[in-house]
This record gives C-alpha cells, structure tokens and sequence, in this order.
C-alpha cells in the first residue's frame, strides 16, 4: 500500500521546550497506526502539528503529496485529515445535531447538502445514541457519548485520514471496547487511515497494524503491531500496568 | 404621581434603554468571540450618528439613504479596527487587546472631533415630530423607531445566531477556538465578523438614538460606559441578558430622572451597578461558571 502521510524530521517547539525531536513517521493507506508513550512525551503535540493548530520549528509534513508544513488547521480539514482531539471538546452549548452539521462546515452547503444529509443519517446509524439525544446540548452528554460524538463530528468532514488523540481517556472498559470497535469498523467499511494516540497501549495496539513508541519527543521504536506487542522493553514501561 | 407621567418616563425609558441594550449586545458578541471588551464600541455608535449627520448636511443625500450609509460605514470601521489594532497583536494577552480597545476608542474620537467639529448635531426624525398620544402620554414617532429597530435586529441576531451555520460556527468559537479550528472554522474570519457585527449593532442604535438625543463626536464614551454597565447588569457574554440589562438601566434612569433629579441620571446607572455587583457578582442573568479558557 502506498504511503499517505509522512513526517521527516519534524521538530516542535513550545518557547524553549523542545517537545517533538527529529520525527520521522509514516502511515500508509488503509492502516491503523498506534502512538505510544508516556505523559508528556509529545503524542498531542504531535497530532497537533499534523493538523496545524501547531507549527513545526523544522522538517516537512506530507500528505498523499501534498505539502502540509505550514498549511493552517482549515486547509488541513479540506486536504481531507479530521483531528479528534484530546479530551474530545465537543461545543458543549450546541444541540448534538449542530456538533455533527459544523463537522462539515468546510464542505459546499448548498452542492453538497443532500451528501451532508446523508452522512448525517450514517452518523445516526452508526451512533444511535447520538440520534437519541440530537436536539440535547452536547455537554449534556456522557463521557463515552461525547466522544462518539467528537469522532461523528470529525467524519462528518469525509476525511481520509483520522487522527485520535487518547479517545479511551476516562471511559470504563467496556466503552473504550466498543469505541475502537468503531475504530475498526470505520478503517474496514470506509478504508479510513488511522492515526491512533492511546494511554492504553494494549488495546492500542490490538487492533493496530503498526506502532510508534515516543519518548521525551523522540520515536525510540518503531515496528508491527505484534512486534511491539512482544518487545520487553515495551512491556515493561508500557503495558505492565494495564490493569489499573 | 400621576399615571400618566409614570407612562412617560416608562417609555422614554424603553427607548433609552434598546439603544444601550444594542450597544450592550456590541459588547457581547466581541467579548463572547474573543474575550476581549471592546472600549470602541461606544465610537461604533457615535459614527452611526455622527455619519448619517454628514452624509445628510454636507453631502445632501436623503436620510434613508444616508442613514444606510452610515451603518455601513460603521461597520467597514469595525472592520478596519479588528484588522489593523487586534489581528496583528492576536496572540497578546487578553488585557492588553483591552487597553488597545481603549486607545482605538480615542483615536476614533479624534479623528471625529477633527473631520466633524466639536459640534453638537440633530437628526430629523424618521417620521416627523408630531407626539402620538397614549393613556395621557405623549410617544414621539422617532420612539416607536428606536423600539421597533431594536427588536427587529435583536430577532435578526437571533436567528443568525440559532438559524444559520456561520452564526453557529461563530458560537463555536467563542466556545472553543481549538476545536473551531480542528473543524475548519477559519478563527481569526469569525473574529472579523464578530467586529463587524459588533459595529453594525451598534451603529443601528447611534442612528436611531440621534434624532432623540442629539449627537457629537464624544456621545461615545457616555454611551460605551451604559453599554458596558447594561453588559454587566445582565451578565456578561449573555445577549439576552446585555439586551434586558440595557433596558433595565435605561427604565431605571428615565425614573431616577424622572422621580428623583435628572441632574444625577448619569450617576445613577453606575450606583445601580455597583449596588448589583455586591449582591451578584454574576450580573442578574449570569451563569455561575464564568470561567474562559
Ligand atoms: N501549550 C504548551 N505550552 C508549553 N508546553 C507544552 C504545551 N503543551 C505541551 N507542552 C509540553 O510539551 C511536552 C509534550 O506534551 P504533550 O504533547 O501534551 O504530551 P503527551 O500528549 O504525550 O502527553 C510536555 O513536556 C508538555 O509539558
Ligand atoms: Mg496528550
């Protein structure tokens, strides 16, 4: 399969902090890629320089080919990669509908509008819960609901490529099951390109085909699903408390 | 008192009152959207005013259209300040947008008092001066102008602001920029919008308050202190609330005037004020959490 997106050599910075060193990545068509690694070791400033809400100090962004670098969050969205980002922040004020309707905001309203009515419905298919509750204000939500609403908001976008930031943060087990269930479902139904960040790297790592491990803004290790799965030194500084 | 006065200062009161609750509503949109109170807003209502006078006397166009003219001029001034004053220093803290805000105010002001004079000017109103007579109490046509307005463009932000996807995305904004953005909602346009409407809002109010009140090049920083003071009265960054704060201190003072001195009425809006703060910090219709990220 052929690549989709790739980082060379990304450096970020934050003031002084250096919190991305020299990352090199790839994640090819149809793949889910898992980033792992500890608090602070620059997984959300990674997707956030992906979707531009930060700048690179240095090295180049690629997407398909397209150039990214430098490109602001909008044109990202309209180059087709939708970012659900860390702790979901939904529009807590708007009804559900809304969240998923500005989900499409950079899509034509006018040509568009039947396809945006019907991804809506997908949307609804996919999330019953969320047609349930489409006229209640979104902070209204559970922490599970909100996040399926985030994830809904972004593919209301159609994009090619999503980016999740920690989507299982604070969920009990049985929804964080059956939200990466979804994560599956999207990548296996819609050939949706995944770029997954979890604290739980076991289940991360279950149903992705590759990973990357982060640490101090470094990618120390990188290799199949399995490999990593199998490796000591992942185990032990990132899978030994999966229980907690 | 006699009914009929009572009537009276009511209704001047109201009319007062939309006036201070559009400039209120000014400030609300811009602070909702950015964080920032705009001390300009009260110039946005003196150049309503004080435009349509120039566009009548000095270039003779009739009032209807100059009165248009005016608000579009506004709101082009709005734009210009979010373009020139905030956009290039959009990544300062808050406090310092603010007290930007108050140096464009006085720049406003001046480049007024210097293309305009230090004159006080009139405005013929709308549909002439005869008084309609209600219940014993004599309504200027130019009051049933100013009431009308206000409502129609509080129903027009309204259904802007639920009805329409760009009202929306701009709630979006000033509920959570990142996210906005992460949607594709172009922040920093919204921020320009949320000046122009801003400016728009509170021109429409400087136009059809003129005709009343009379105008000059500084009735801004009277008007911007109600407006501020209506903002805070009904809770800061809720519209509704900015628009019944307005309404509030406008019906207060035209009975303060009324009843008491009018040599205080100005006063009496701040000690209103003041007197609220220290029961409900929140303004009346405040939400509890007013926290900003
Ligand atoms: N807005 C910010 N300003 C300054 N430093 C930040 C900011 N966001 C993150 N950091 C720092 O950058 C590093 C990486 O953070 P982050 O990307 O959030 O890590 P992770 O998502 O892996 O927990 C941390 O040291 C963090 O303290
Ligand atoms: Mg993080």
């Amino acid at each position: 399969m052929k690549t989709l997106l790739s980082l060379k050599n990304v450096d970020v910075f934050y003031g002084r902090i250096h919190a991305v060193r020299r990352a090199t990545l790839h994640v090819r068509q149809g793949e889910i890629v898992a980033l792992i690694g500890g608090n602070g070791a620059g997984k959300t400033t990674m997707l956030c320089t992906i979707s531009g809400l930060n700048r690179p100090g240095q090295g180049s962004i690629l997407f398909g080919e397209e150039e990214l670098t430098r490109r602001s969050p909008e044109q990202i969205v309209r180059a087709g990669i939708s970012h659900v980002p860390e702790g979901r922040l939904v529009f807590s004020p708007l009804s559900v509908e809304d969240n998923l309707r500005l989900g499409a905001y950079t899509r034509p309203r006018f040509r568009d509008r039947a396809a945006i009515a019907e991804d809506l419905e997908t949307m609804y298919a996919m999330f019953p819960v969320l047609r349930e509750r489409r006229a209640q204000a979104a902070g209204t939500l559970s922490g599970g609901e909100q996040q399926m609403l985030a994830i809904g908001r972004a593919l209301m976008a159609r994009p090619r490529m999503l980016l999740l930031d920690e989507p299982g943060m604070g969920l009990a087990p049985l929804v964080v099951r059956d939200i990466f269930r979804h994560i599956v479902e999207l990548r296996d139904r819609l050939g949706l390109t995944v770029l997954l960040v979890e604290q739980n790297a076991k289940s991360a790592l279950k149903i992705a085909d590759r990973g990357y491990v982060l640490e101090n803004g470094r990618v120390i290790l990188q290799g199949s699903a399995a490999e990593l799965l199998a490796n000591r030194d992942v185990q032990r500084a990132y899978l030994g408390r999966e229980q907690d | 008192m006699d009914p009929s006065s009572l009537l009276q200062y009511l209704i001047t009161g109201l009319t007062l009152g939309s006036t201070y609750g559009l400039t209120a509503l000014g400030f609300t949109i811009i602070f909702n959207t950015t964080g920032v109170i705009n001390f300009a807003q009260g110039e946005f209502v003196m150049l309503g005013g004080m435009m349509s006078v120039y566009f009548t006397r000095v270039l003779g166009l009739g009032e209807p259209v100059a009165v248009v003219l005016a608000v579009v001029g506004a709101t082009v001034a709005g734009a210009l300040v979010e373009r020139l004053a905030i956009r290039p220093v959009r990544d300062c803290p808050t406090i310092n947008l603010i007290i930007i805000t108050i140096g464009v105010s006085i720049l406003i002001r001046g480049l007024a008092m210097l293309a305009w004079g230090k004159d006080t000017h009139v405005l013929e109103p709308f549909s002439g001066d005869r008084p309609i007579m209600v219940l014993g109490a004599a309504v200027m046509p130019q009051a049933l102008w100013v009431l009308a307005v206000s409502l129609l463009l509080l129903a027009g932000l309204k259904a802007f602001f639920s009805g329409t996807i760009h009202g929306k995305a701009m709630l979006a904004c000033s509920h959570d920029p990142k996210a906005a953005s992460l949607v594709g909602i172009g922040v920093q346009r919204m921020v320009l919008l949320s000046f122009m409407i801003s400016a728009l809002v509170g021109a429409v109010g400087g136009v059809i308050l003129t005709p009343i009140t009379m105008t000059s090049y500084d009735v801004g920083i009277m008007l911007g202190l109600k407006g501020f003071a209506a903002c805070i009265l009904g809770g800061l960054g809720n519209p509704f609330g900015a628009a019944a704060g307005g309404v509030i201190l406008g019906v207060l003072e035209s009975l303060g005037a009324g009843f008491v001195s009018s040599a205080y009425k100005d006063a009496l809006a701040f000690v209103i004020l003041l007197a609220l703060l220290f029961v409900k910090p929140s303004g009346l219709f405040g939400l509890k959490d007013t926290k900003r990220v």
